[in-house]
């Protein structure tokens, strides 16, 4: 186990991301190759789950789209993710929010985690 | 054949510069020692006996340990022999590490003893189809072989027929496997896709 966080760490450049948690919105910056075109395209949504450890870590984002559920895995380590913009702290008490796939319109909506100044 | 002994760790995923995530195996590989060196002259061929890994004393056979002994070595777990091992010239009682033999970009072979699956029926064991109908006045035979053979001629089972039972816990080879990075400081090697075997299971990595 160690050895393979050692080949981990030796072969992951990882860019500096923000810390997120499930619950929260973000948009995900990632680039996409068309032929021989590349551009960036952003995906907004709620993350839905973090899954996975090390350089194989992978997080979940759905939304909504023309009134379809859309969700896609990202890899957290993938060089393909430019950035990602927190845009809202949700407030829920699990960490797989797998039950928002069974909820439309307001019912799928995450409360919003206001930062407590201590 | 030129080649190590070594361990498999497990696997992991790496992005290559393309961006592709690449999954791929971690194998602990060497340091051998060389235990016998065969020759022209005393078996009339040429190779490189290298031992691999640990053994206690009190495991090991006093035939070996005295071989073990010539070899100016500790006991060794694996011994195995590699035919016209021509990469590096090497002595009795040298060490063989991994970034002698591979490099980055080099195609392999890993040979390993596969994972025991039990005593599996043919759809597992032999990619038979089964009766994928579940109506049509089928019973109990959605994963059946079929038939195993005529009747009256030849009127036995020909040898050989495929049929259910013991499944993998075989020395299987995977060729053409893609080295993706040699650590030598950790004696580690990084393989792209899977190999044969379970985690800490001994594998030869052939070049």
């Amino acid at each position: 186990m160690d050895a393979i966080k050692f080949v981990q760490e030796q072969l992951s450049n990882k860019p500096k991301l923000p810390t997120f948690r499930p619950g929260d919105n973000v948009v995900v910056n990632y680039k996409i190759v068309e032929g021989a075109k590349e551009r960036i395209q952003a995906f907004r949504g709620d993350v839905l789950q973090i899954k996975g450890t090390g350089s194989t870590k992978t997080f979940t984002v759905r939304k909504i789209s023309n009134g379809v559920g859309v969700e896609r895995i990202f890899p957290l380590n993938s060089p393909a993710i430019v950035d990602i913009k927190i845009l809202k702290r949700g407030k829920v008490r699990r960490a797989k929010l797998y039950y928002l796939r069974d909820l439309i319109g307001k019912k799928a909506r995450i409360k919003e985690r206001k930062l407590v100044k201590n | 054949m030129n080649g190590i002994i070594g361990k498999k760790i497990g696997m992991t995923s790496v992005f290559n510069e393309a961006g592709k995530n690449i999954a791929c195996t971690v194998v602990e590989a060497g340091p051998c020692v060389v235990t016998q060196v065969k020759t022209e002259e005393s078996d009339g061929y040429f190779s490189l006996q290298m031992g691999f890994g640990e053994a206690k004393e009190k495991n090991t056979s006093k035939a070996l340990l005295q071989h073990f002994k010539k070899a100016n070595t500790t006991p060794k777990h694996k011994v195995v022999e590699f035919r016209d091992f021509d990469l590096v010239e090497k002595a009795l009682g040298d060490t063989v590490t991994v970034d002698e033999i591979f490099a980055e970009g080099d195609m392999v072979a890993a040979i390993g003893t596969s994972k025991g699956k039990g005593f599996q029926g043919v759809v597992k064991r032999y990619n038979f189809k089964g009766v994928n109908d579940a109506t049509h006045g089928q019973h109990n035979r959605q994963r059946a072989p079929g038939s195993i053979g005529a009747a009256s001629y030849p009127a036995k089972v020909f040898k050989g027929m495929r049929m259910a039972g013991r499944m993998g816990g075989q020395r299987t080879k995977v060729a053409n496997l893609e080295v993706i990075k040699v650590f030598p400081e950790k004696n580690l090697i990084l393989i792209k896709g899977a190999i044969p075997g379970h985690k800490g299971a001994f594998v030869i990595i052939e070049k």
